[in-house]
């Protein structure tokens, strides 16, 4: 019981982590592999509004931590990326030297140590079917369900959506409509930064807020985009699921220090087997040789 | 107002030389063999010019180790079209294989270092193959995933001497083989890569890049050439591995840092991708800049991301490319 419920929860944290990834991918087409980087700046933030800015209500930082992420985003992409979109090879050393200043910046600037933590949200836990669960977890599966929820009917029910939507299924018909690609993608990296920010002020308060994090949370996050197939949303979620679980199970019979391994064996197994992941059937043509 | 636009023109000495029969003065010899010259005799003289200055020699060594990353880098990058963000891991293959090698089995140093080498690359290659047959950005995921996986593999199962690290392996003879021993390699790397690009095979790896499929349909496998330049490749990184676990006489989890990884890609892109000197000059700009800065610590890695961010934003021909310009070509303003 305890597998399955926790098992549960860790999917869903998962999938919160990576769904930024993902999502900035599909529409974007653009790997942003400075996901990690961009988690751990929300925490830091968060930590800093609290902390040293005065002390501004918890909700308010968070708040304003995520509304300047997403800024961050929107700019490395309006002033940077911009410059050098559609060169494969520019974008993804770009985007990963942009990510490893940031984590090594703040890594040089004291984020050392255990001293920078974020207050969980409610105190205390409950009984589930007899697993005691914060109340924090409880909170984060809630969380993950409402985006998810407003996700689809962003893209399903909203003009903005549609046109997000479109970009990610065809560029150049979604362009021939007169959908603007570069504002699309400038707001596709909002997205996803600010949903990266979002996974980390709810996830952060169950741990420290340390550099490494962001370099596990930039590797989960592309795992299980991989596995559920670049660029694909319903992938994500259950590759999420089954990454997850395996998670659980590894802790639970072998040791926690196994969860990358079985991240990296599950990316192998799924680029062996079916390169495109769970449900990345249309761009499979693409990218097989 | 008057339209004026800027045109280019070879210099005269460029087209004299341009066919070699044509040389009839010193000047143009010059002109001709001065650059590559320049950078071999320099290479080698380097460690005895550098004889008052202990530490700026060893400096040479990490030079050379960086130099050799980054071509194989570049190789990778802007041959083949693989971008590696992981040159550390065959760095860190390659030392510790050479340490097993040395210190476990009592291989001698001249037969640990090649056999580490080969295998490394032997073993690189294996692990990198479901990246392979596919296109975009999995051989980056799949290479940015290994060293950080590597480090905490070794970790947590405490193998090869865990955090610790393999100790005492033995140092190579004395002093100059140690310097020409590197120095060589990445003279002999640099102009057998050249060469090899303009070759039967080097020009099918090059097709790889820039259209897979009409290699594919010339009956080549797109896959076995792949795999044959992550093997060149990461035979380069390889050997920097196992010479610098030598060089220190310990192999431990920080060769798999950052450093290896993104020191080389800054130096390609600030000294001209695609065209392997580049490489060179770029980590011979970017390494002893490095050693200056050692007391910044991790903040010389934001600077390298920052500079190489630049670089590729705003220069991303690179300094090579842009000096090459200005020796074969000179500038005028002319009327459109």
């Amino acid at each position: 019981m305890e597998i399955i419920v926790y098992g549960v929860i860790n999917s869903v944290i998962l999938s919160l982590t990576a769904l930024g990834f993902t999502l900035v991918y599909s529409i974007a087409r653009m790997p942003n592999f400075a996901h990690g980087a961009l988690y751990i700046t929300t925490g830091y933030l968060a930590w800093l509004f609290m902390n040293k800015f005065g002390s501004f209500p918890y909700p308010l930082a968070i708040v304003l931590a995520i509304g300047i992420t997403a800024a961050i985003g929107a700019l490395m992409y309006r002033f940077i990326l911009i410059r050098i979109r559609g060169m494969e090879i520019s974008e993804i050393i770009a985007t990963y030297a942009i990510g490893l200043a940031i984590l090594e910046g703040l890594r040089w600037g004291g984020l050392r140590g255990g001293t920078f933590t974020l207050p969980a949200f409610i105190a205390g836990s409950m009984n589930i079917f007899g697993v005691s669960v914060d109340y924090q977890r409880l909170l984060i599966v809630a969380v993950g369900i409402i985006v998810f929820a407003s996700l689809y009917l962003f893209t399903h029910f909203n003009r903005v959506g549609l046109a997000l939507r479109g970009i990610a299924q065809d560029e150049r018909a979604a362009m021939m409509l007169g959908i603007d690609s570069d504002m699309t993608a400038i707001i596709s990296l909002a997205l996803g930064s600010g949903l990266a920010g979002l996974a980390a002020v709810m996830l952060l308060p169950l741990g420290n807020i340390i550099v490494e994090v962001g370099y596990s949370v930039l590797i989960f996050a592309i795992a299980v985009s991989v596995i559920g197939g670049l660029g694909s949303w319903g992938g994500t979620i259950l590759a999420s699921f089954i990454i997850g679980f395996a998670q659980i199970l590894t802790e639970a019979f072998l040791s926690s220090q196994y969860q990358m391994v079985v991240a990296l064996l599950a990316i192998i197994i799924t680029l062996l087997i079916k390169p495109s992941g769970i449900f990345g059937k249309q761009k499979e043509l693409e990218e097989r040789v | 107002m008057e339209m004026m636009r800027k045109e280019r023109i070879d210099r005269g000495v460029r087209v004299r030389t341009a066919g070699l029969y044509a040389i009839s003065t010193w000047r143009e010899m010059l002109y001709l063999v001065g650059p590559p010259l320049f950078l071999i005799l320099g290479m080698i003289i380097l460690p005895i010019i550098l004889e008052f200055a202990p530490y700026w020699k060893r400096v040479i060594n990490i030079v050379c180790v960086y130099t050799l990353l980054a071509l194989a880098f570049d190789f990778l990058a802007n041959f083949v079209g693989l971008v590696c963000l992981g040159g550390a891991f065959f760095v860190g293959v390659g030392g510790y294989l050479s340490a097993i090698f040395n210190v476990y089995l009592h291989f001698p140093v001249y037969l640990s270092i090649p056999l580490a080498t080969i295998c490394g690359a032997v073993i690189s290659t294996l692990l990198l193959m479901p990246a392979l047959p596919l296109r975009g950005v999995y051989f980056a995921i799949v290479t940015l995933m290994y060293p950080l996986l590597a480090t905490r593999v070794i970790e947590a199962l405490n193998i090869f001497g865990g955090t610790n690290g393999i100790i005492g392996l033995d140092s190579l003879p004395n002093e100059y083989v140690e310097h020409y021993l590197i120095i060589i390699a990445t003279l002999i790397f640099l102009y057998g890569l050249r060469r090899f690009v303009n070759q039967d095979m080097g020009l099918v790896i090059r097709g790889v890049k820039d259209n897979d499929q009409a290699v594919r349909a010339s009956g080549i496998s797109v896959t076995r050439m792949k795999a044959f330049a992550v093997f060149v490749a990461s035979f380069m990184g390889c050997f920097a591995g196992a010479y610098i676990s030598h060089m220190y006489s310990w192999a431990g989890t920080s060769l798999f840092a950052l450093d290896f990884s993104i020191i080389p890609i800054a130096s390609v892109v600030i000294g001209g991708g695609g065209t392997l000197l580049g490489a060179v000059v770029g980590s011979f700009i970017l390494v002893p800049v490095s050693e200056l800065l050692r007391n910044f610590g991790t903040f010389r890695i934001v600077i390298y991301c920052v500079i190489l961010t630049g670089f590729i934003v705003f220069k991303s021909e690179g300094i090579l490319v842009y000096a090459m310009r200005k020796y074969h070509q000179f500038e005028r303003w002319v009327k459109v």
